[in-house]
C-alpha cells in the first residue's frame, strides 16, 4: 500500500467519504488547508519533492498557483502581496535548490517583519540524513531568518501545522514561517479536518492591553513636552494604525517623522510631517530628533540607519517607546516610558486620554519648538536643480507622483533610486510604499510589484528601480507576461551602482572600484523580447509625456528606461560615525544664519 | 556578571539548535549549556550559564522568550538558589600519592573509583566554583581527562519555573 501511494499518488485520489470524515492525500490536505486559510495565490516553482503537491493544485481551482521564474521571485512576490494587503503571503518551493533560492526572500521578509508562509518540499522521510538527491536541511538553513519553522513528520500533522504556521506568521510581530514537508507524507492518506484554533502554549504573542497607568504616564509626558517629536515606523503599517496615529498627532499638533518603513503613516501633505528621518532623511526631521526633549517612538526600532552613532543620539530626550515586541525595547536606546502592546490599541487609548484632557493640551508650549523647526525646514534640504540637459532622477519621481495622483503602489529596489522614491514620491497612505529596508535586497522591486498587482488589479503599480537592481530578478518579466501584470517599470538608469559609487566618492576618494555598469542590455529590446513595451527617455522635456503615455497603456507592462544623471547623489546624508546634527548637505545648500 | 538562566523548552526536534543558534548569531557568551527531559515528557529543561551586563542579560532573556519553543524561563541567579555541577576527573597517580588523593577527595566530599592500575575517577557534585577548586587541588596529579556536566540549578523559595497558564 505504502509503495503504491509513493509511486502513483494519483491512484489514491479517490475521496473516501465515510460519515463526516474526509480521507485525503497529504498533498490535497496541503492545498485544502490553504483554501481554509483564505489563500488566493501561492507563488511558487515546482520540483521533485513538491510534485505531489503540484498534482493536488492541478485538480482544484480554489487556490491559484502563480508560476514565477526563480524562487527568489516567488518570495518577493508573496512579500509584495503581504505588504500591500496586510495578509500573509504564501510560497511553495521544492527541496534543495528550491529552498536555497528562496532564502534571500525569506530573509527580506524576516528583517521587515512581513507575514509569510513558505511551504517547501523535502526528500522522503526515510532518505533524510543520507545526502539524498536535492536534500538540504531546510529547517536548519532557514532558522536564522524565520520567525519559526517546522519539519512535518506525519501526514496527520499537516493541517494542524499549516494552521500554526499562519497563526505564528500573522500574530504578534509578524514574520515568515517555513513548513518543510517530506514527499512521502504528501502521498499518504489521512482524515482531513482543518482545526479552527490552535493551541501553542509556548507562543503567547502579547494579547495584553496597555495598562491605564502606562497610558496616563505617556500622555502626561506628551502634555508637558516642549520639544516633542513623533517618530513612527513599520509598526503603524503592521497594526493598521494610520488613522489613530493621525488623530493623535492632529490633536497634539506635534511634529512627526516616519522611518523608511513607515512612510505614508502621516500624509506627505500634512503640515506636521517633517519627512523621513535617518541616514537620508530631511534636515528638519533629524535635527528635531537630535534636539527633542521627548521622542514618541511608535512601532519603530531605532535602527542604526536612524540613530547614527549612539553616543550622539538625542542627548536630552526622554524616550516613550511603544512596540509589540518586548525585545525591541531597550535594545538600542533605553526607553524611559516603555509600553509593550499592539499599537492600534495603544493609540486608541492615547486618543481617549487626550480627549479627556483636552483642556491640558497647550499649543503655546511647543510654539518656540515649531519656530526652530520651521527655520530648519527653510533650508529645503532635499533641494536639487532641474537640468535642461540631463534627467534628474528626483524629477522623474516627482512627475510620477503627479501623473499617478500620488495614489500608486510604488515598489523599489535598493540603491539611490530607492532613496529618491522615498524622498520624492510623497505617500498619502500606508501599504503603498513597498521596499526592502532591513535587508536591503536588490532584486526585490519587480517581483514585489507582481505580488502587489495580483492583490490590486485596478491600481497603478510602479516599480522604481536601477539598472543594477533590475537585472537581479529581470526574469520575472516573463511571469508578468504570462499573467498579464501591467506593472510600470521606472528604471532610473545612471550606469552606476549609484549608491556604491556615492560611498566611494565620499569615503574612498573617488576610487570607483567595480561600481560601473558596463555592457548594459538594450532595455527596450529586452522588454520587447519578453513581450512588453520598452521606452527610452533621455531628455528632461520628455519625462512627463512618456510617463503619461506609459500609464495610459492600462493593459501593458511598460519598461521605461530613464537615462539619468550619472553623478547625482542622495542628499542629505548622515555619514557613518556622525550624529543627527552633522548632516552632509548638497554642495551649495543655504546656511542657517 | 554571571547568570544562570533556566529554560523550559518544548521537547521538539530542532529546539536546542534554536537556542544555541540564537547565542552564536547574536554573539552572546555561553559558559555552559545543559539540557535534559523533565518529569513532563513534552518539556525539556535547559540551563544556560552566561555572562554580560544588565542590558545584555535583558536582551538574552527577551530573545529567548521570543523563540516559539521556549515555554518559560527564569534567571535563578537574581535570588537565592541551589547550583550544582557534576564533574568526573580521570587521573593517574603513583603509589605514594594515593593517600593524598584520598584525602583531597574526602575534603571535597568526592568519591573515588578505581578504574585501572593507578588510575582513578574522581566524582563530585557541587557549585561550579567548588568544581573549579577541586580541579585546582588536583592540578599536581596527572589528569588524563575531565568531564563537567555544566551547571543546573533551582531557585529557593516559592518561585518555580512552570509553564504559565494562558
Ligand atoms: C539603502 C538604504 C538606506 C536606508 N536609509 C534609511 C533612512 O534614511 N531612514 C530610515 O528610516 N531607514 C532607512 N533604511 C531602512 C533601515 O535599514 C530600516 O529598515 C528601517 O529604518 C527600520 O524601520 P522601522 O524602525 O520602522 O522598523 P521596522 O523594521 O518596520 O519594524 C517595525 C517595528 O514595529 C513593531 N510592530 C510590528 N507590529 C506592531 C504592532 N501591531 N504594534 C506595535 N508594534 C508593532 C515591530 O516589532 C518592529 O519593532 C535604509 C535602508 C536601505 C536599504
Ligand atoms: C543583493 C544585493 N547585493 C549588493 C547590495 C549592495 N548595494 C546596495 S545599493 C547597490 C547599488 C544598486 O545599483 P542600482 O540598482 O543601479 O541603483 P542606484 O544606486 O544606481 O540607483 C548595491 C550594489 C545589495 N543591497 N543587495
Ligand atoms: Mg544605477
Amino acid at each position: 500500500m505504502f509503495e503504491i501511494l509513493l509511486f502513483s499518488p494519483s491512484s489514491v485520489y479517490s475521496k473516501k467519504q465515510d460519515g463526516d470524515t474526509v480521507q485525503l492525500t497529504g498533498a490535497d490536505i496541503v492545498v485544502k488547508s490553504l483554501k481554509e486559510e483564505g489563500v488566493e495565490y501561492v507563488f511558487g516553482y515546482p520540483g521533485g519533492a513538491a510534485l505531489h503537491i503540484y498534482d493536488a493544485f492541478h485538480r482544484q481551482d480554489d487556490v491559484e498557483h502563480i508560476l514565477v521564474r526563480h524562487e527568489q521571485g516567488a518570495t518577493h512576490a508573496a512579500d509584495g502581496y503581504a505588504r500591500s494587503t496586510g495578509k500573509s503571503g504564501v510560497v511553495l518551493v521544492t527541496s534543495g535548490p528550491g529552498i536555497t533560492n528562496a532564502i534571500t526572500g525569506i530573509a527580506t521578509a524576516y528583517m521587515d517583519s512581513i507575514p509569510m508562509v513558505v511551504l517547501s518540499g523535502q526528500v522522503m522521510k526515510p532518505l533524510i540524513g543520507y545526502d539524498a538527491f536535492q536534500e538540504i536541511d531546510a529547517v536548519g538553513i532557514s532558522r536564522p531568518c524565520v520567525k519559526h519553522n517546522f519539519l512535518i513528520q506525519d501526514v496527520k500533522d499537516i493541517a494542524s501545522t499549516i494552521k500554526k504556521a499562519f497563526h505564528i506568521a500573522t500574530t504578534g510581530r509578524p514574520g515568515p514561517v517555513l513548513v518543510d514537508i517530506p514527499k512521502d507524507i504528501t502521498a499518504e492518506v489521512a482524515e482531513f479536518l482543518y482545526p479552527e484554533t490552535c493551541e501553542l502554549r509556548s507562543y503567547q504573542p502579547l494579547i495584553k492591553e496597555p495598562l491605564p497607568n502606562e497610558i496616563f504616564t505617556a500622555v502626561e509626558a506628551m502634555l508637558n513636552a516642549k520639544q516633542p517629536i513623533v517618530y513612527s515606523g513599520g509598526g503603524i503599517v503592521a497594526a493598521n494604525a494610520q488613522e489613530s496615529l493621525r488623530e493623535m498627532t492632529n490633536k497634539l499638533g506635534f511634529p512627526c517623522t516616519n522611518t523608511l518603513m513607515g512612510l505614508g503613516a502621516n500624509a506627505h501633505s500634512d503640515p506636521n510631517f517633517l519627512g523621513m528621518l535617518g541616514m537620508h532623511g530631511t534636515y528638519e526631521a533629524n535635527m528635531a530628533m537630535h534636539d527633542a526633549d521627548l521622542i514618541i517612538a511608535l512601532g519603530a526600532r531605532f535602527d542604526d540607519r536612524i540613530t547614527g552613532t549612539l553616543h550622539n543620539f538625542a542627548p536630552d530626550a526622554k524616550v516613550l517607546h511603544v512596540d509589540i515586541d518586548p525585545s525591541v525595547i531597550d535594545k538600542n536606546i533605553k526607553a524611559d516610558i516603555p509600553i509593550v502592546a499592539d499599537l492600534k490599541e495603544v493609540l486608541v487609548a492615547f486618543n481617549r486620554e487626550l480627549d479627556r484632557r483636552e483642556k491640558d493640551i497647550n499649543p503655546e508650549l511647543i510654539k518656540d519648538w515649531w519656530e526652530t523647526i520651521n527655520k530648519w525646514r527653510s533650508l529645503d534640504s532635499l533641494w536639487y536643480n532641474y537640468d535642461e540637459e540631463v534627467i534628474k532622477p528626483q524629477f522623474v519621481v516627482q512627475k510620477l507622483h503627479e501623473i499617478t495622483g500620488g495614489q500608486a503602489y510604488v515598489t523599489s529596489d535598493v540603491g539611490q533610486h530607492q532613496m529618491y522614491a522615498a524622498q520624492f514620491y510623497g505617500f498619502s497612505d500606508t501599504h503603498r510604499w513597498i521596499n526592502s529596508g532591513g535587508l536591503g535586497t536588490m532584486g526585490f522591486g519587480l517581483p514585489a510589484a507582481m505580488g502587489v498587482k495580483f492583490a490590486h488589479r485596478d491600481a497603478d503599480v510602479a516599480c522604481i528601480t536601477g539598472e543594477g537592481s533590475i537585472q537581479m530578478c529581470i526574469q520575472e518579466l516573463a511571469t508578468c507576461k504570462q499573467y498579464d501584470l501591467p506593472v510600470k517599470v521606472i528604471n532610473l538608469n545612471n550606469r552606476y551602482l549609484g549608491m556604491v559609487r556615492q560611498w566611494q566618492e565620499f569615503s574612498y576618494e573617488k576610487r570607483y572600484s567595480n561600481s560601473y555598469m558596463d555592457s548594459l542590455p538594450d532595455f527596450i529590446a529586452l522588454a520587447e523580447a519578453y513581450g512588453h513595451v520598452g521606452m527610452q527617455i533621455d531628455k528632461p522635456a520628455d519625462v512627463e509625456g512618456a510617463l503619461k503615455e506609459a500609464f495610459a497603456m492600462k493593459d501593458r507592462l511598460v519598461f521605461m528606461d530613464f537615462i539619468t544623471d550619472q553623478q547625482e547623489n542622495v542628499y542629505p546624508m548622515i555619514e557613518s560615525g556622525k550624529g543627527h546634527h552633522e548632516m552632509r548637505m548638497r554642495p551649495g545648500s543655504k546656511n542657517l544664519s | 556578571m554571571r547568570h544562570i538562566i533556566s529554560v523550559l523548552l518544548e521537547n521538539e526536534s530542532g529546539a536546542l539548535s534554536r537556542v544555541s543558534g540564537l547565542f552564536s548569531a547574536r554573539g552572546y557568551n555561553i559558559e555552559s549549556l545543559t539540557v535534559a527531559p523533565t518529569n513532563d515528557p513534552t518539556l525539556s529543561r535547559m540551563t544556560i550559564v552566561t555572562t554580560g551586563d544588565d542590558r545584555k542579560i535583558d536582551q538574552i532573556e527577551k530573545q529567548l522568550n521570543k523563540l516559539v519553543d521556549v515555554a518559560a524561563l527564569q534567571d535563578i541567579t537574581v535570588a537565592g538558589h541551589l547550583e550544582r555541577e557534576v564533574v568526573l576527573v580521570k587521573l593517574k597517580v603513583s603509589e605514594d600519592q594515593i593517600d593524598k588523593l584520598k584525602q583531597i577527595a574526602k575534603g571535597f566530599n568526592a568519591s573515588l573509583s578505581d578504574v585501572s592500575t593507578n588510575q582513578f575517577i574522581v566524582e563530585m557534585s557541587g557549585s561550579c566554583e567548588k568544581v573549579d577548586e577541586l580541579l585546582n587541588s588536583l592540578s599536581n596529579s596527572e589528569i588524563i581527562e575531565v568531564a563537567r556536566s555544566g551547571a543546573i540549578g533551582l531557585a529557593f523559595g516559592e518561585d518555580a519555573l512552570v509553564v504559565p497558564q494562558p
